[in-house]
């Protein structure tokens, strides 16, 4: 039982109620709940197969929704094509190809925000505080970085357009433990100055350690819903999917 | 020195012409490839429907640029230009849109695009005729011969009128093509759908119009180029046969999705194929005298015949095809 606050709960930044979806008719999602607040980082973990990657993108307007809703801020968004979810304040980091390779990393930056294009300098300065090691590279093709910098220019581009919700597909896929930190470091700096954050992840542990909330799917349904801190301590949760 | 003004005549000059014309084409081939990821097969045609716009428009009004002194041609490229845009995206709202629509592969996009070729000759030869025809309607061309200041040199250097329009404006274009694409926000975007489409669209890119302003440089840089050639030589409804297979050996020598490519690309070819035709014994024959006795120079020593030069760029691409199919930028693989 959730306790509730004796005034009114605020409303949630993201909603998915019962969803079923997946490629046209077919369904990987057989029915996810997610609550997630604006202030919150939520991680979904799982795994292969369960449809973590396949549930970011049904929300994200890529794949179908069969059944259930997606509300961001109240409002219902499933089916709605990617460039207007970008508008309505989502974000989106592909894991792969999510750079312009032969674009440096100023102009990769410039097409986060090309629908505000008003914004292009403010939001710059923002995202090169977030990270700083892209200063330097600015004029350099996005495609020359080390993986590291260029999940950081991805991330930068998704926060060029101001979002309120952003979407991580496994952002530390392939970095080192090194790197990892540093991305999951930059990931609580971003939710602290006020974007929610929604992310896939295979370092399950690393990840639910900065977690407000986890989900834990499995076979495409909710398997375990808690915070992160309850997840990790969670018995059953460490030798199903933590490896022990 | 009397050799070598004829090197620069038949080689520096007409290489330069050439492969002006060449990588203007080329670029529009490099820039639809990049976007659509099709092989643009009508783009040759795009380039005559250029020159054949120049050609109504001179004829009816063919005072309009002696008031200003320049060919009445040159003042209706604009025109055509615009008209050319216009013509490449109606060709792509009636037949390549519904095709994309339909996500068909990359190859039944080539095919159409052999149907509009088909569709703008016979366009073009229901009005135009068949035989080939002046863009100097009213104006006389001048052929500025130069003289070197220097002893016992006889021939001067031949250049024409169009011929010193197509280097101003081939610079123009490129100098204008080359700050759209890294200066505006519609050429960055261009160059954001180019590398990743599925990105540029979930950054909010409008991929429509991202087509639409392709085929609108890519007209018009087909009539620039077009009028060019039917300036320097003379219109004919069938000169799009002689200029797809350069063009295209030029995106793919360059790197096909690579403008800078396709501009050196334009170049390689052009040269080659003046090269080619040369006749380099007039080079040679300065040094007569210290030839061994058994060796005589022969009258003509081009590697192929004037008729021949066609085949130049056909061995360039397959040349290039075999050894560097991605061409000398690194682009892609058609």
């Amino acid at each position: 039982m959730p306790s509730t606050p004796s005034s009114s709960p605020p409303q949630p930044l993201l909603e998915a109620r019962d969803v079923h979806g997946g490629y046209g008719s077919m369904n990987i999602l057989n029915g996810v709940n997610m609550t997630l607040y604006a202030d919150e980082v939520g991680v979904i973990v799982g795994p292969n197969g369960a449809g973590k990657s396949t549930m970011l993108k049904a929300i994200f307007g890529l794949l179908t929704v069969n059944q259930g809703d997606i509300l961001l801020n109240g409002q219902p968004i499933h089916n709605l094509p990617p460039n207007q979810l970008v508008e309505r304040g989502m974000g989106f980091v592909p894991q792969e190809k999510n750079v312009f390779p032969s674009l440096s990393v100023k102009e990769n930056l410039e097409m986060g925000a090309y629908l505000k294009p008003q914004n292009v300098k403010r939001m710059l300065e923002q995202v090169y505080d977030f990270f700083p090691p892209l200063v330097e590279k600015r004029h350099q093709p996005a495609g020359e970085l080390s993986g590291g910098q260029r999940q950081m220019v991805a991330m930068g581009r998704a926060l060029m357009a101001e979002p309120s919700l952003l979407l991580l597909d496994e952002p530390t896929a392939g970095l080192s433990p090194l790197y990892m930190n540093e991305i999951f470091d930059r990931v609580k700096k971003i939710n602290a100055a006020g974007v929610g954050i929604l992310m896939v992840e295979q370092n399950a542990k690393q990840a639910l350690a900065i977690a407000d909330k986890g989900f834990v799917l499995a076979a495409g349904q909710n398997r375990f819903t808690d915070t992160g801190a309850a997840l990790l301590a969670d018995p059953d949760v460490a030798k199903s999917f933590l490896g022990g | 020195m009397n050799e070598l003004v004829f090197f620069i005549n038949n080689v520096v000059i007409a290489g330069s012409v050439t492969g002006s014309i060449y990588a203007i084409g080329a670029i529009g081939v490099t820039l639809i490839f990049s976007i659509m990821r099709f092989a643009h097969f009508a783009h040759a045609d795009m380039m005559t429907f250029g020159a054949f716009m120049v050609l109504l428009l001179t004829t009816a009004f063919p005072a309009a640029g002696a008031s200003i002194g320049v060919p009445t041609a040159l003042v209706m490229l604009p025109l055509a230009m615009l008209l050319t845009a216009a013509l490449a995206v109606g060709v792509d709202k009636a037949f390549y849109k519904p095709l994309r629509a339909h996500g068909v592969k990359p190859i039944v996009m080539v095919i159409g695009s052999l149907g509009v070729t088909l569709m703008l000759q016979g366009l073009i030869r229901l009005f135009a005729g068949t035989s080939g025809q002046s863009l100097y309607v009213d104006d006389r061309k001048e052929i500025f011969r130069i003289a070197l200041p220097f002893e016992g040199v006889r021939a001067p250097i031949v250049i024409t009128e169009p011929q010193i329009y197509l280097f101003v404006i081939t610079l123009v274009a490129v100098v204008a093509l080359h700050l759209f694409l890294n200066r505006s926000r519609l050429g960055k975007a261009m160059r954001a759908m180019s590398d990743n489409p599925e990105l540029a669209q979930a950054s909010g890119i409008n991929t429509n119009t991202i087509v639409a302003v392709t085929w609108v440089i890519a007209g018009g840089l087909a009539a620039i180029a077009g009028t060019l050639l039917s300036l320097d030589v003379t219109f004919k409804p069938d000169l799009s046969f002689f200029l797809l297979l350069p063009i295209f050996a030029a995106a793919i020598v360059g790197g096909v999705g690579h403008p800078y490519g396709a501009i050196a690309g334009g170049f390689v070819v052009g040269f080659a194929e003046t090269l080619a035709v040369f006749n380099w014994s007039v080079l040679l024959r300065p040094f007569r005298d210290s030839f061994p006795a058994w060796l005589e120079l022969p009258s003509n020593l081009a590697f192929v015949g004037t008729e021949y030069k066609i085949v130049v760029p056909f061995f360039i691409l397959v040349a290039i095809l075999v050894w560097r199919p991605t061409g000398l930028f690194k682009g892609k693989v058609i």
